[in-house]
């Protein structure tokens, strides 16, 4: 491979019709080991989760912690193997038409602890330059794309480039986490809670360079988080997790507008709001989300849901489209033949009048 | 970024980035007890490389009509040893071999060591419960007994010595480096670098080793005592260096006979061995804590 080839960003294949990503039926369970021999059990933590992420969209995951949000980003780019399902960039299937090693140069991840990804013994334009280097181009030319990159995140290279993680800020070492992941032109970037641990200020001015990178640069996001407001702010369309299952997806106005899964409901109700006369009055859902060790039979929300009925409780639903094409929820409220009392009345207004 | 966080930044950078190992030095450097340690060690080792050159007595040529001198007697500053040899020539000389055993299987065993742990902590699974499992029988043995047992198994002489004294100390500092690359290769950065598409061996040698070598280094470092102990323990037992060559251990075995004749004599090679390897303890530590560099 040539080394104008790896800093070209990957040519488009299937058209803007084809989605970038598509994710089928995935599943990561962990074993839980016990003594020296054998497992005593699983961990549930990605159960047949399927989602696409069209070319120039930003994806917004959202989900309690625990929920898998940040196994499914590892899953994607590799980091972890999964134990079933597919996954399929731009047509090209991972393992078939598509390698790991090619695979990570199209596909880059920020993660949430700005400190713990970079090396604390290499500077900044080291650190930058690493994904490059490694994929056989000349160090000098590795230099001067990192240099180029700290600009274009907004760190005068003159300055930070001969620098250690620890002699910047949090902000700052975000912004160079997120040029290392462009180092490489990857066309899809999964930001795992890449601002989550930054203070407000610093979180927006790096939400305006992230979109602003995706205009420039053309890329394509997956948003990890558990801010709401946040994901609502990037996001096209948002992806609505629990206990490692895809509970609801669609465009993020539809969502908010009229969420249709009694755990997306409350999830949104449970954002905090400056409105005094619209205070949160009593927790939307009480307690903890199950053990994903023994994750409950049948719909995985029915023990802490406000709707339950037995049936709940023994069969799974699917995603069901909710009228709008592209607004899904796994809930049998929504899926009129189901047999549930309150089928395919799932609004929230006409379950509030019920 | 505004104006005013420019102009930190402009201000913040007058004082010149450092590396690790630069701050680690000048941290070390401010360490009085540290300092003191590195002067005498340095003192210690150069008399015994220039030892040739430092007009000394013979260390060999003794002499019956002045055996065990005590210490100030004229011509003899620190007295003779059981066949009349001048000790300050012995002690000097005998630092080449005590320094020598005591650091040469520390450097093997770090290099070794280092190399199976980080292989061991980064790659994980088999290779992990192989490599450790082989290090746990090592361990089943006090370390003194296993090199004596196997400087006994080789026969006595200097290689063999080193030999065994290496191997007693390669498994605590595969376990050391174990633990420490498997702390490592948790963090994002190992993960980013995967995600970049790098290999185990690029990942260990650019991203792990450098994180962990500090601490196994720090942790030899304070072995090189134990090392010189052991050694001499050796000599002691007739499994390291033969006499007549000057060896601190061997110097203790044999003066052993004359410490009710002329104790101050007898307890001198004693006096270094301890010196060289308090210097040496004191002198991780105040690495440990250089090495600190965010507390």
């Amino acid at each position: 491979m040539s080394e104008a080839d790896v800093l070209a960003p990957a040519a488009d294949v299937g058209g803007p019709e084809q989605p970038l990503l598509e994710v089928r039926a995935m599943s990561k369970h962990f074993p839980i080991r016990g003594g020296f021999f054998g497992t005593t059990g699983v961990v549930r933590a990605v159960d047949n989760v399927s989602f696409s992420v069209d070319k120039g969209e930003v994806l917004g995951i959202v989900g309690e912690s625990g929920c898998g949000k940040s196994t499914t980003a590892r899953l994607v780019i590799g980091l972890i193997q999964p134990d079933a399902g597919a996954v399929i960039l731009d047509g090209e299937k991972l393992g078939a038409a598509l390698s790991l090693r090619e695979l990570r140069r199209r596909v880059q991840m920020v993660f949430q602890d700005s400190y713990a990804s970079l090396n604390p013994r290499l500077t900044i334009e080291d650190s930058i330059a690493f994904g490059p280097v490694v994929h056989g181009v000349s160090t000098a030319e590795a230099h001067a794309r990192a240099h180029d990159l700290l600009r274009k995140v907004g760190l005068d290279p003159a300055i930070f480039a001969a620098r250690y993680p620890h002699e910047l800020s949090g902000g700052q070492r975000q912004r160079v986490n997120i040029a290392r992941a462009l180092a490489l032109s990857p066309r899809l970037v999964l930001l795992d809670e890449a601002v989550s641990a930054l203070d407000k200020s610093v979180e927006a001015q790096v939400l305006n360079l992230l979109i602003d990178l995706k205009n420039d640069l053309g890329l394509t996001y997956v948003f990890i988080s558990h801010d709401l407001n946040v994901v609502r702010f990037i996001s096209d369309r948002v992806l609505v997790m629990y206990l490692g299952e895809v509970v609801e997806t669609g465009p993020v106005e539809s969502l908010w507008e009229d969420a249709r899964h009694p755990y997306t409901r409350a999830l949104l109700s449970a954002m905090p709001s400056l409105d005094p006369d619209n205070r949160t009055k009593e927790a939307p859902i009480a307690g903890d989300p199950p053990n994903p060790i023994n994750p409950p039979s049948g719909c995985r929300f029915h023990t802490r849901c406000a709707f339950a009925e037995p049936m709940c409780g023994e069969k799974s639903p699917s995603l069901f489209e909710t009228g709008n094409a592209r607004h899904t929820a796994a809930c049998h409220m929504v899926d009129p033949a189901s047999g549930h009392s309150k089928a395919g009345h799932s609004s929230a207004g006409e379950l509030q009048n019920v | 970024m505004s104006a005013v966080a420019d102009d930190i930044a402009r201000i913040a950078v007058v004082e010149k980035s450092r590396g690790y190992w630069a701050t680690v030095l000048r941290r070390l450097s401010r360490d009085k007890v540290s300092m003191v340690c590195l002067g005498i060690i340095i003192l210690i080792a150069l008399a015994a490389i220039l030892a040739p050159y430092l007009g000394l007595a013979s260390p060999y040529q003794g002499s019956m009509i002045r055996r065990l001198r005590w210490i100030g007697t004229p011509g003899y500053p620190l007295g003779t040893d059981e066949l009349g040899r001048d000790m300050v020539s012995r002690l000097i000389y005998g630092g080449r071999l005590s320094l020598f055993l005591g650091l040469a299987p520390v450097v093997l065993a770090f290099i070794v060591g280092t190399t199976l742990g980080v292989m061991a902590g980064y790659l994980g699974g088999f290779v992990n419960q192989a490599i450790m499992r082989t290090v746990d029988v090592f361990y089943a043995f006090p370390s003194v007994l296993l090199a004596i047992a196997i400087s006994g198994a080789l026969g006595a002489g200097i290689v063999n010595s080193i030999v065994s004294l290496t191997i007693v100390f390669i498994p605590p500092i595969v376990r050391v480096s174990e633990s420490v690359t498997t702390s490592v290769r948790n963090l994002d950065f190992v993960d980013a670098a995967r995600a970049s598409g790098a290999g185990s061996l690029t990942i260990m040698r650019v991203h792990v080793l450098g994180n962990v070598l500090g601490p196994i280094f720090v942790y030899s470092t304070s072995l090189i005592s134990v090392c010189m102990i052991l050694a001499s323990g050796l000599s002691f037992l007739g499994l390291g260096t033969k006499p007549p060559e000057p060896e601190w251990g061997l110097m203790l075995n044999t003066l052993r006979t004359a410490i009710y004749v002329n104790p101050w004599v007898a307890a001198l090679p004693g006096v270094m061995i301890f010196t060289v390897s308090i210097c040496f303890n004191l002198l991780s530590d105040g690495m440990r804590s250089a090495m600190d560099v965010r507390s």
